[in-house]
């Protein structure tokens, strides 16, 4: 259990100290806010789909949770370079609990910037119309958060060294953004498309603070729930897998 | 203590490790000698279950680090070759860590890093980032924390690489200690023969792979006929340089650089 707590305590550790980088990744979500939010408010509300920037809150914040706990489960790769992973790895711990302290780290760190974005929301005009939900909501952030923290340690452990980075990036966390119903809304899509978002597991993330904090839901909110902790599972014991197959 | 028998590693079609057979006794300071690339951090590696053999066996303390790894891990630490620090947490951090990683129980673990911290000079720097020491300094870092906890066997992989002459006084001096007063059985690389020669009680000599000697210091040398062991691993190894091709730990170093150097 002490290993667990001081692995996480050391993500907080760093998060905290990496006061540029938490600025630095607010700005895309910041970008998404405004400008799409000022850009296509207008066509959303003729289309009736009522105001755009409360529409997008969620998606937003559900995009800085991904993001977020990918890249510290990528925080793998840097440990590897950097040369830490092998001090942990070598410590008298079971791997299994090493993966946990790191992915719980990861994910509350995710939560952390959650809350953040949510705070600018709310300053750029977000209201949700069911403010005692927030509890419920955050309850989506963080199952979000370990959802994709696991993701992000099974691959950081698949991953040899940086290269596949880029790789990462561009073909899995990108599209699991725009395939997650952030920034449109889900109903009526082609069918390949719809096929897409209800397989990617940030749809139901999304959809789940949509539904709580503004009632408006695609899949509705206990299957939203039941998906992301039936995926959340899978992903922590494939994480847990491949991070006990590590070898450096 | 520990016992390795026709031990095998190859990467792709490169034998690393090659059918190497040696033991090290309870209390032992075995040191394990060869030129770059031989295949030293390699069988390290394996012994302490960061890499699988291709082939052969292994036992710590009566153990196999495949397949009862956690018993295994108890029953040593290691000072890595390749840097293993955390730099963006503190000197005291990097000690917590390892402390709580490897159980020592709090007040010990408070007492025994304040102790090491001061004995290799960096306890007036505790509370500053890794990323701020120079090269000498984390080296020292590592070797602290590999202390922190008293293990049955202890590793290490070029401990006294990078550091000054005072440094590695202070090393071996504690190595013998810690091998003399609780009887830890210490497996050792340097490229250094005079450190070899002074602190270990057996040594290994290892080139491309193969182990090509094995025994005393002194017998290394009558088998050679020569008068300093210097002299005598040349005689063993040949006095051609590696081309060590860079490995991947190399091109992972070389990345890091970029990495950090790109951040600042
Ligand atoms: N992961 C790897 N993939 C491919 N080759 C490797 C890998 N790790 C090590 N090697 C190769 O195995 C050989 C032995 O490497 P090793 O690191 O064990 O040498 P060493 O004896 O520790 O040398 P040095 O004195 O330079 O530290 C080298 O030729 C190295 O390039
Ligand atoms: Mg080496």
């Amino acid at each position: 259990m002490s290993a667990i707590y001081i692995l996480w305590l050391r993500e907080l550790k760093r998060y905290t100290r990496s006061r540029v980088q938490i600025v630095a990744s607010m700005g895309q979500p910041l970008l998404y806010l405004f400008v799409l939010g000022f850009g296509l408010g207008p066509v959303f509300q003729r289309a009736g789909n009522g105001d755009y920037r409360q529409f997008v809150s969620p998606g937003v914040i559900g995009m800085v949770v991904l993001f977020s706990s990918i890249f510290s489960g990528l925080g793998l790769l840097f440990d590897r370079q950097f040369g830490f992973l092998k001090e942990t790895l070598v410590a008298p711990v079971s791997r299994l609990q090493i993966m946990a302290g790191r992915t719980l780290g990861g994910a509350t760190v995710a939560v952390l910037q959650g809350l953040l974005v949510s705070l600018v929301c709310v300053i750029a005009g977000f209201r949700p119309v069911h403010p005692a939900a927030v509890p419920l909501a955050l309850v989506f952030m963080m199952l979000i958060a370990v959802v994709f923290s696991a993701l992000g340690v099974a691959i950081g452990s698949s991953l040899q060294d940086m290269q596949g980075f880029q790789l990462i990036m561009n073909f899995m966390v990108m599209p699991l953004f725009f395939l997650s119903g952030a920034l449109f809304p889900l109903n009526g899509l082609p069918k390949v498309l719809e096929l897409a978002t209800s397989i990617d597991p940030l749809s139901y993330g999304i959809d789940g603070m949509r539904a709580v904090l503004l009632g408006i839901t695609h899949f509705g909110a206990f299957t939203d729930a039941v998906v992301l902790v039936a995926v959340g599972a899978v992903l922590l014991v494939i994480g847990a897998y491949r991070f006990s197959k590590i070898e450096i | 203590m520990i016992q390795v028998r026709n031990l095998v590693k190859t990467f792709g079609t490169f034998t690393a490790v090659n059918d190497v057979s040696f033991d090290v006794a309870e209390g032992e300071i075995f040191a394990f000698l060869g030129p770059n690339g031989a295949g030293k951090t390699t069988t390290i590696k394996m012994l302490t279950t960061l890499l699988r053999p291709t082939s052969g066996a292994i036992e710590l303390d009566g153990l196999d680090p495949q397949t009862k790894q956690n018993e295994a891990r108890k029953r040593f630490g290691i000072v890595f070759q390749d840097p293993s620090l955390d730099g963006e947490l503190s000197a005291a951090e990097n000690m917590e860590i390892h402390g709580v990683l490897y159980h020592v129980p709090r007040k010990l673990r408070r007492q025994r890093s304040e102790e090491l911290l001061k004995l290799f000079e960096l306890w007036d720097r505790r509370a500053e980032q890794v990323k701020k020491f120079s090269g000498g300094m984390k080296r020292r870092l590592e070797i602290a924390r590999g202390f922190l906890h008293t293990p049955k066997i202890l590793f290490l992989d070029e401990p006294t690489l990078g550091l000054d002459p005072q440094s590695r006084n202070q090393l071996w001096t504690h190595v013998k200690k810690v091998n003399e007063a609780e009887r830890v059985t210490v497996f050792l690389t340097t490229h250094y023969m005079d450190e070899a020669d002074r602190v270990a009680h057996r040594i290994g000599v290892i080139d491309h792979g193969k182990l090509v000697a094995q025994g005393t210091p002194k017998a290394i040398k009558e088998q050679t006929g020569k008068e300093s062991l210097e002299e005598a691993f040349l005689a063993l190894t040949g006095s051609t340089i590696r081309d060590e091709s860079a490995g991947s730990a190399d091109q992972m170093r070389q990345f890091a650089r970029m990495w950090s150097g790109g951040r600042r």
